[in-house]
């Protein structure tokens, strides 16, 4: 187990300095002058954009600029701003609760809706309520995200006005951030109605972001469950007289969840990227759309920082889950 | 009153390919502390018709029997629940994969335990206790540190060994072992076997023991099932099958058994048995039997007798030796 881990671990640097480059040089090749767009319509003078390109050393060469920006981030200095002057960093820091809050919202949603979906499938195979359940789930897989989230802000916002159309909480309810957490921030806050709020402005987004998660994992929920139901020792469970539900629920779905943690590993990670469409929909103030909005405004150091940092909680959520997968299997845990 | 009773067995399977008898008419019954070798080459039916006694075969197979019974109660009629009474605690068994049959994901301790669990009262210490002994009882090297591996860290020989503490440990009356030696290698065979006769002889319980292997049959079993294409073709004592079998399966078995055997494995009979689509009409036995005829051919043989073993043949053989 250890030498699993450390090879995990080990991988990871590489990985980590693969990203920086992409990060570094994807940036590099977006059209648009960062210093002619933040000058905007006044222009500037030759002397002030000479002296801004050296305040951000874009005059030196590409490698030297690459290592320095490296050897920053070695020591946490992410940037700043070109548009707001603050340390990516801190941005990062202050917007990362909100889109924590909503991905682990929706991934519990997938998970407590979609494994059980998936065993149901598994264990009615061929049933009306196995092509019921899989046939929804490929709708819930190949609806565009766009289209769905509409559609259930129109229903639940428009005509039933259950859920608010967009944003964390009411403007009703004020008081300062302690944890970034919304739901136990509005807790900790003691006003009535601020948990109710939060959680009401959590529904829609957390539906839109874990519909995808949701289908992808009952889909590999029930076909993890089919090849396990059919090995010898579901049938010497049986044979020792259990109930269905422990058979099923303990002997079948203990080894069905072996694939099905990478396949939520996997879904997390891809989350970050539903996360941007999803908060840009609900005006949610995340990562997701503090990157959108920093592409528009072509703000370097923000997207290229933001990048990073995207992709470090990625790697370090696969990480995660990797040491799931070795602590649920037994056969990797003791070898 | 024996303890299990089985009669007008038939078990079908719904294939892609249409509807399929693995198991045909099968009579049998087993009394308290004997052991019944039930032999035949493979896809004869054996295992389809003993895994049909424990309710272990899938949706796609039709069971269907005049008797099933286990101590005079009814299986075929009673509760799922009232079933699961019975099975596992009444009625164990055992499989020809035991790595395979075990649940990799759970230790030893835990599926012994959870066994005990399920059916007795007994508390958790006590439950250790006796996995503890059962796993001594089954002639496992260091019990007490075997009860948190894995089934990964054990060999075949000492995972079967692991399926027979389990098998065993609510004292059934019944263990069904569906070749439980076949994957082993040669010397643990031997080994476990001697390991089942001695429970066996210790317990009080009866065996059903389901083996390819003659050889095994008249070392250890008190009577014989021969089975063939899902029939039952003879059923006899082991010394009057030995030397006087009235079917000529029964006969050729035995005829290929002693010196020419190869290995542990039944002896080539020419030919194979047939599977769904080529069962061929008249006797099943037919297209390998050096005794067939038009007859044969044509219409389905009656069973002899019980003097006879009950031989489904229109021939049998060995009739002056006919049992008393
Ligand atoms: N689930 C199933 N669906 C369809 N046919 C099956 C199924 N299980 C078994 N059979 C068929 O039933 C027949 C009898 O199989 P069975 O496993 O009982 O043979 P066996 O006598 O135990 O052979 P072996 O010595 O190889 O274990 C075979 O032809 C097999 O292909
Ligand atoms: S009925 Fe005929 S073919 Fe069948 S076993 Fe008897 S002699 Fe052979
Ligand atoms: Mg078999």
């Amino acid at each position: 187990m250890l030498r699993f881990l450390a090879t995990r671990v080990g991988l990871l640097i590489p990985t980590f300095i693969g990203v920086s480059l992409v990060a570094f040089g994807f940036i590099r090749l977006l059209p648009g002058d960062p210093i002619l767009i933040f000058a905007g319509e006044h222009g500037i003078t030759p002397e002030r954009y000479h002296q801004v390109a050296m305040q951000y050393g874009f005059d030196r060469p590409i490698w030297t600029q690459y290592f320095h920006y490296l050897g920053n981030l070695l020591h946490g200095d992410f940037g700043q701003s070109i548009v707001t002057r603050r340390p990516v960093l801190r941005e990062f820091i202050t917007l990362f609760p909100a889109t924590l809050e909503l991905s682990v919202c929706a991934i519990v949603f997938a998970v407590i809706i979609g494994v059980p979906a998936g065993v149901l499938a598994a264990v009615k195979r061929g049933s009306v309520v196995d092509q019921g359940l899989m046939g929804t789930a490929l709708v819930g897989y190949s609806m565009p995200v766009f289209w769905w989230a509409l559609l259930l802000v129109i229903f639940f916002s428009g005509i039933l006005h259950w859920t608010p159309v967009s944003g964390r909480m009411d403007l009703l309810y004020f008081f300062k951030p302690v944890t970034g957490f919304m739901l136990i921030d509005s807790l900790l806050s003691g006003q009535k109605g601020a948990f109710t709020s939060a959680v009401s402005h959590l529904i829609l987004p957390t539906i839109v972001l874990g519909t995808i998660p949701l289908a992808v994992i009952a889909r590999q929920t029930r076909s993890a469950m089919l090849e396990v139901l059919g090995e010898d020792y579901v049938r010497t469970a049986r044979a020792k007289g259990l109930s269905p539900f422990r058979v099923v629920g303990i002997h079948a779905l203990r080894n069905a969840l072996i694939p099905v943690i990478t396949t939520i590993g996997l879904q997390v990670g891809m989350m970050m990227a539903g996360a941007i469409l999803t908060e840009t929909i609900f005006s949610w103030p995340g990562i997701g759309k503090w990157m959108v909005d920093s592409v528009f405004r072509r703000d370097y150091p923000v997207v290229q920082g933001g990048l990073i940092l995207i992709a470090g909680i990625i790697m370090i959520v696969n990480l995660v889950v990797d040491l799931l997968y070795g602590l649920v299997n037994p056969r990797i845990r003791h070898r | 009153m024996p303890l299990l009773e089985v009669r007008n067995l038939t078990v079908t399977f719904d294939t892609a390919s249409g509807p399929f008898k693995a198991v045909s008419g099968v009579d049998l019954s087993i009394e308290p502390n004997e052991i019944m070798a039930i032999v035949g080459e493979s896809g004869s039916g054996k295992s389809v018709g003993m895994l049909a006694v424990m309710g272990l075969l899938p949706k796609s197979a039709t069971v269907t029997a005049d008797r099933l019974a286990f101590e005079g109660q009814d299986m075929l009629t009673m509760s799922s629940r009232a079933r699961r009474r019975i099975i596992g605690r009444e009625i164990a068994m055992i499989f020809q994969e035991p790595i395979a049959s075990l649940n990799p994901c759970f230790t030893v301790g835990f599926q012994i335990g959870e066994m005990l669990k399920t059916h007795t009262s007994l508390s958790r210490g006590e439950r250790h206790r006796r996995s503890v002994e059962l796993l001594e009882l089954v002639g496992m090297p260091e019990p007490e540190r075997r009860l948190s591996a894995f089934p990964h860290q054990l060999s075949g020989g000492m995972s079967q060994r692991v399926m027979i503490a389990m098998a065993i440990s609510c004292n059934p009356k019944l263990l069904i072992a569906d070749e439980p030696t076949t994957a082993l290698d040669v010397t643990i065979q031997a080994q476990i076997l001697d390991l089942l006769v001695a429970l066996k002889n210790e317990t009080g319980m009866a065996l059903a023991l389901i083996t390819h292997d003659m050889g095994v049959v008249a070392e250890t079993a008190d009577r014989v099932i021969v089975q063939y294409a899902g029939e039952q073709v003879e059923r006899q004592q082991v010394a009057g099958l030995f030397s006087a079998p009235h079917h000529p399966y029964t006969e050729a078995l035995l005829r290929a058994l002693p010196e020419r055997a190869i290995g542990n494995r039944l002896p080539a009979i020419p030919g194979v048995v047939p599977g769904q689509g080529d069962r061929p009409t008249g006797c099943v036995f037919n297209p390998r039997c050096p005794y067939s005829t038009e007859m044969c051919r044509e219409v389905v043989p009656p069973h002899q007798p019980i003097e006879l073993g009950r031989a489904l043949c229109h021939y049998p053989r060995n009739t002056e030796k006919a049992a008393a």
